[in-house]
C-alpha cells in the first residue's frame, strides 16, 4: 500500500515536473529552476552532514570552485557546455579528495569551523589569480543560445535533471555499503572503527561525492546567470541554506533534501516578496522558529498541530 | 616459555604514558590459542588502557604487540579488527537508531568481510542466535536492557569473525543470575576456538571461566599464574588490600581485615 502510494506520488511529480515548461511563465520556471538547484546542493549536503553526521560549512567552497572551474575552462577553451560542468564538478571533487583527508580527522564543531575556512581561502586564491579567473571584476560566461524562453527552459531541464540525479545518488550511497559505514559513522564512530569500517576512506569518499554534486551545481549556475564574482559563488550564506533545509526537511531522512528545499524556497520568495526591507531577518527568525518547535523537521507537524493531535493510532500525543 | 603452540597474541615491553601517568608499564604475556585467560586489577590498573593498545585503538609510546605473527603496533584499528582481533566496550557502545540486526550486521559487513548485505544479515541472524538476542532482532538498539546491551556487544564482535576476543568487563553491573547466563556465552564462544581475553572485576566470573589470570596494578603485570596461585599471591592480595590487610591476612588472621 505505502509502496504504491510513494510510486502515485512520484508519477505525480514527474508529470508536474515534465508540464511545467510548456505551461508556465518564465517567472515560474525561473523560481522552478531555482528550487531544482536548493535541491541539488542540499542533496549534496545530506550525503557528509546528514548521513555521515559530519556538519559541513563547505558546500559554498564547492559550489564556487565548480562555478569558476567551468567557468575558467569554458571561457579559455569554448568546449561543449556539458564538459565545462563536468570539469567544475571534478575540480571540486579532487578539492574535497585533497583537504578532506586532513580536516575529516577532527569532530563536530572543529570541522564544522574547518570546513567553513575553505570557501575562504579558494575566495582569496581565485580573487588573486587575475589573468585566470578576472579577480574581483567577475568572470563574464556569455549565453550561448539569443532565445530567452528557450534558455530559461533549457537551464530548468538541466537543474532538475542535476536534482533528480542528487537524490537518486542519495537513494543509492544509502543502499550501499558506503551507506551502512556512514550510518555507523554518524551514531559512533569509535564503536565503527572496531567493526572494521576504515572511518576516514568513507568519510572522504562522502566529502567528495557532496563536492561532485555542489560542484556541478555551481558548474551549471555560473553558465545559467552568465556572471559570476567570487564574493557571489563563494558567499558564507551558500553554505548555510542547504544545512537548513535539510533540518526543516527533517535530518536523517533521503526526502529531507526535497521537501526542505521546496519549503526554503517558498518561505524565502513569500518573504522576500512581501517584506522586501527587511526579509533577510524575518527569514532568519522564521527559520529559527521553525527549528525550535519542530526539532525533527516538518514530520514534525504531525505531532505538533492542535487539530493533528489525534492521530490515526488514537493517542493524545500532549507532552 | 612452556607453550607447545605458538602464542596468537604477544604483548612484550608495552608502555604508555598519558602526560605524566603512567597507563601501562613495560607489560609482557603471550596467549595461547584457544584460552580464556582473565585479566583483573583494582580501578584505574590500565586495564581497559591495555585493551585499547591490543586494538590499536591507543597506539604504545614502546613496546611490540604481534598478533597471529604479525606486529599491530602502527596499524589502523580498523585492519587489526579485520584482522579477527575484536573488542567489547566496557562502556556498550551500540548504534542507537539501528535495530539489533543491524548493529550486528555492520559487523558482519566490514570486519567480517560479509560478500554482500544479504549474506552480512544471515550471518548476523546466526551472531543473535548464538548470543540469545534473537527475539530482540528488530527493535532498536537504544530500547534494549543493560545485560541485553552487553549481549549485544558480544554479538557484533562476534560478527566480525574474531580470533582473538577481548571482552571488556561485559558482566558489570549485571545480578547474579545475569552473570550466570553471561558465563555460559562466554564458554560457548571458547568452545567456537575463540581465544579469549576476559577483563573482569568480578573474582568468582575469573575463578569459574579461566584456566589463567593476569594480574595489572598501577599499569604493570604483578602475577600471571592460575586462579588459585594467584588469588595466593602476596602481591596481588596487598594491590587489592593494602600492604597491612594484607598481612594481616598472611598471618591467618582473617578478623582483623574486617
Amino acid at each position: 500500500m505505502k509502496r504504491t502510494g510513494g510510486l502515485l506520488l512520484l508519477g505525480l511529480c514527474a508529470v508536474v515536473l515534465v508540464a511545467l515548461p510548456f505551461t508556465s511563465s518564465n517567472y515560474i520556471i525561473r523560481l522552478a529552476t531555482f528550487a531544482a538547484m536548493y535541491v541539488a546542493l542540499a542533496a549534496s549536503w545530506n550525503v557528509i552532514g546528514g548521513m555521515a553526521g559530519y556538519p559541513s560549512f563547505a558546500t559554498a567552497a564547492f559550489f564556487g570552485l565548480g562555478a569558476y572551474g567551468a567557468g575558467v575552462v569554458l571561457s579559455k577553451t569554448g568546449t561543449f557546455l556539458v564538459l565545462g560542468w563536468l570539469c567544475g564538478g571534478v575540480a571540486a571533487a579532487l578539492f574535497a579528495l585533497l583537504v578532506g583527508p586532513a580536516i575529516l580527522r577532527l569532530r563536530g564543531h572543529y570541522f564544522a569551523v574547518a570546513s567553513l575556512v575553505t570557501a575562504v581561502v579558494l575566495r582569496e586564491i581565485i580573487n588573486s589569480a587575475t589573468n585566470l579567473t578576472g579577480g574581483g571584476m567577475g568572470l563574464n560566461l556569455p549565453p550561448r543560445i539569443s532565445d530567452v524562453d528557450l534558455l530559461a527552459r533549457q537551464y530548468y531541464a538541466v537543474m532538475v535533471l542535476l536534482a533528480v540525479g542528487a537524490v537518486g545518488a542519495g537513494v543509492l550511497v544509502s543502499r550501499a555499503k558506503i551507506g551502512w559505514a556512514l550510518r555507523c559513522i554518524e551514531q559512533n564512530e569509535d564503536a565503527a572503527v572496531v567493526l572494521g569500517i576504515d572511518t576516514l576512506y568513507y568519510k572522504t569518499a562522502a566529502f567528495a561525492l557532496s563536492g561532485l554534486i555542489a560542484g556541478i551545481t555551481g558548474a551549471v549556475y555560473a553558465t545559467w546567470i552568465g556572471y559570476i564574482d567570487p564574493t557571489d559563488v563563494f558567499e558564507d550564506i551558500l553554505s548555510v541554506k542547504p544545512i537548513v533545509m535539510v533540518l526543516i526537511g527533517g535530518l536523517g531522512t533521503l526526502y529531507a533534501p526535497v521537501v526542505g528545499a521546496l519549503c526554503f524556497l517558498l518561505l524565502e520568495e513569500l518573504v522576500w516578496r512581501n517584506i522586501l526591507s527587511f526579509h533577510a531577518g524575518v527569514l532568519g527568525l522564521l527559520i529559527v522558529a521553525l527549528l525550535v518547535f519542530l526539532p525533527g523537521g516538518l514530520k514534525d507537524l504531525a505531532t505538533r498541530l492542535p487539530w493533528a493531535r489525534r492521530s490515526p493510532a488514537g493517542e493524545a500525543v500532549r507532552s | 616459555m612452556t607453550a607447545d603452540t605458538t602464542p596468537i597474541a604477544t604483548l612484550s615491553n608495552v608502555t604508555k604514558r598519558f602526560g605524566g601517568l603512567v597507563a601501562v608499564r613495560d607489560v609482557s604475556f603471550s596467549l595461547k590459542p584457544g584460552e580464556i585467560v582473565g585479566l583483573i586489577g583494582p580501578n584505574g590498573a590500565g586495564k581497559t588502557t591495555l585493551v585499547s593498545l591490543m586494538a590499536q585503538t591507543l597506539v604504545p609510546d614502546a613496546g611490540e604487540i604481534s598478533f597471529m605473527g604479525r606486529s599491530l603496533v602502527g596499524l589502523p584499528a580498523y585492519k587489526v579488527a579485520r584482522l579477527g582481533l575484536a573488542r567489547t566496550f566496557q562502556i556498550v557502545q551500540p548504534f542507537p537508531k539501528m535495530t539489533v540486526l543491524e548493529n550486528v550486521q555492520a559487523g558482519a559487513l566490514f570486519a567480517g568481510a560479509s560478500p554482500s548485505v544479504a549474506d552480512a544479515r544471515d550471518r548476523a541472524m546466526e551472531c543473535l542466535e548464538f548470543c540469545g538476542l534473537a527475539q530482540l532482532a528488530l527493535s532498536e538498539a537504544s530500547s534494549l536492557t543493560l545485560p541485553n546491551r552487553k549481549r549485544l556487544e558480544v554479538a557484533k564482535a562476534l560478527a566480525t569473525r574474531p580470533k582473538l576476543l577481548l571482552l571488556d568487563e561485559v558482566n558489570a553491573g549485571l545480578t547474579a543470575a545475569e552473570v550466570d547466563r553471561a558465563l555460559e556465552l562466554i564458554d560457548a564462544l571458547a568452545r567456537r576456538g575463540i581465544t579469549i581475553l576476559l577483563i573482569e572485576h568480578l573474582m568468582k566470573v575469573v575463578l569459574k571461566a579461566c584456566a589463567r589470570v593476569l594480574v595489572l596494578h598501577q599499569g604493570a603485570l604483578i602475577a600471571d599464574g592460575t586462579p588459585r596461585e594467584v588469588v595466593h599471591d602476596k602481591a596481588v592480595a596487598e594491590a587489592y588490600l593494602g600492604s597491612r590487610f594484607a598481612h594481616a591476612l598472611s598471618g591467618k588472621t582473617p578478623g582483623a581485615a574486617a
